[in-house]
């Protein structure tokens, strides 16, 4: 009997709930009002502060105002650009599936991704570096095959080192870069290594301003790009004019200092349209 | 097609997936019986301690469990079982650590079900001749609930080999952690995925198979 009691409740409310949604899910289908009105759908990286983070005002960072700037020239309003998370490994996939229209999150030009995506930009320059903390010292042809290094798991940064600068070291990779703060903090490992950028971002964080610093040592060199479906060549030149014209007006400038503040960050000048740096 | 598959250890990568399955599996099964000894035993406190064991270690995802040990008893209470400099002999020992007291709990409970399946009279008969209660377990009780669950562990060790993935998340370089690295570099999304899925397929159907034939051959016949 009480089970019987319990069943019917819980059925209404299952259905009570059911038609909230159906109610509440129709909302934002409607077709643009004639000017310009339709949605612009951006692929952005949600847990990178300083570059593209999610926050509960909205998304945050240098990737996120590059993308707002460049869908303002394409003819979109603010409120017209929606926001979608593109993981690293699923970037290819979102572009080919036209699930975004282009992507800027922390995205490097690479020939194999250039069989896949067609890419704008390159709109910065960064460079691998590593993050210590601030009463520490690593200058540049310090040997990194004695220190013990923290990235993510499968990242290119984290192949760079055991490939290239330090195959001797010991590196602890884990799932995101957070991670590798707290056992910098602890003392557990010696430098957090990715793209100068990124770090920056980190290290500009409220929890974090002033306990690290970057070393500056630029290990090599990652051309973001903006990813856009292979073959849209109409796109890519719409693309590239608004990220020259996001130099000129010094907009660029603007975003650089707003995202990567107080870090000990020296970025690179605006790369030049369609020059990759090796 | 597969030529981007150069200068990838695919073999070297599986291989640690296999040694940490094996290490977990032996870690786990000794852990996991002592458990369930715990929980049929005499004693209260050892029970009680068997039951909330199970129910907590169980009921924890295991990327908790693995990222923990990494983040939690070794960055901060500076447990680093025997390799605080090697890093990969560390975290690879870490990792086991993780996966083995995580299976244990289903081990345990495969185990107490092979126990329940021991008729009340075996053990009562062996009580009678004056055995004390670890001998009626190891001699009589034991080796017959053994015989009678390598189905259901079966099931836990093919968890177990798939869930050896997780430890990538502290940098075990395994199949999971290639993959990742693969993934990264050559943007081929689907096949890579398609490739690393085959790699376990060959890994576990056989494991199936065997321990399936084996499992009928050693059953007890009631």
């Amino acid at each position: 009997m009480k089970l019987r009691k319990v069943t019917a409740a819980s059925a209404t409310v299952l259905a009570l709930a059911l038609s909230a949604t159906a109610c509440g899910s129709d909302s934002g289908k409607e077709s643009g009002s004639g000017d310009g009105g339709d949605k612009i759908t951006i692929g952005i990286k949600y847990d990178q502060p300083g570059l593209g983070l999610k926050t509960p005002d909205g998304f945050t960072g240098f990737d996120v105002d590059v993308a707002t700037y460049v869908a303002k020239e394409l003819g979109y309003a603010e409120d017209d650009i929606e926001f979608k998370e593109t993981k690293s490994a699923d970037r290819e996939t979102a572009l080919a599936r036209g699930d975004v229209d282009f992507i800027a999150a922390t995205y490097s030009i690479t020939d194999e991704r250039k069989q896949k995506v067609d890419f704008a930009g390159p709109y910065l320059l960064a460079h691998q570096d590593l993050l210590i903390r601030a009463d520490d010292n690593v200058s540049k042809g310090d040997d990194l095959n004695g220190k013990k290094l923290c990235s993510v798991t499968g990242s290119t940064s984290a192949q760079n080192v055991k490939a290239k600068f330090a195959p001797d070291a010991q590196l602890q990779q884990v799932g995101t870069y957070s991670e590798c703060l707290n056992g910098l903090q602890s003392g557990a490992v010696d430098a957090l290594t990715t793209d100068d950028s990124i770090l920056a971002g980190y290290a500009s964080q409220e929890q974090y301003k002033g306990k690290f610093k970057l070393a500056g040592l630029k290990l090599s060199n990652e051309n973001y790009g903006i990813g856009v479906k292979k073959g849209d060549k109409e796109m890519v030149d719409k693309i590239n004019a608004a990220l020259e014209k996001m130099v000129q007006d010094k907009s660029w400038d603007k975003a650089v200092k707003d995202n990567f503040g107080p870090a000990n960050y020296k970025n690179e000048p605006a790369p030049k349209i369609g020059n990759i740096v090796k | 097609m597969f030529d981007f598959l150069e200068g990838y250890d695919l073999l070297g990568a599986f291989w640690v997936t296999v040694k940490l399955t094996i290490f977990s599996a032996i870690g786990s099964l000794v852990l996991g019986t002592v458990l369930a000894a715990m929980r049929v035993s005499p004693v209260p406190l050892m029970r009680t301690f068997g039951m909330v064991y199970v129910n907590v270690v169980r009921n924890i995802p295991l990327t908790v469990i693995i990222v923990f040990s990494s983040l939690g008893l070794a960055d901060v209470f500076g447990m680093t079982l025997g390799a605080a400099d090697d890093f990969e002999v560390k975290y690879f020992r870490l990792a086991v650590f993780g996966l083995a007291a995580y299976t244990a709990a289903f081990v345990c409970e495969a185990v107490r079900s092979g126990i329940n399946t021991v008729p009340v009279g075996q053990a009562e008969a062996a009580r009678a001749i004056g055995l004390s209660f670890t001998q009626v377990l190891s001699h009589v009780v034991l080796p017959q609930a053994f015989r009678s669950v390598v189905g259901p562990l079966t099931n836990v060790l093919i968890a177990l080999t798939k869930n050896t993935t997780v430890a990538a998340a502290i940098g075990v370089a395994e199949a999971a952690l290639v993959m990742k690295e693969m993934i990264e570099n050559e943007a081929q999304l689907v096949l890579i995925s398609a490739i690393f899925a085959f790699g376990f397929v060959v890994l576990t159907l056989p494991t199936g198979l065997i321990l399936g034939w084996v499992g009928k051959r050693v059953a007890v016949k009631r």
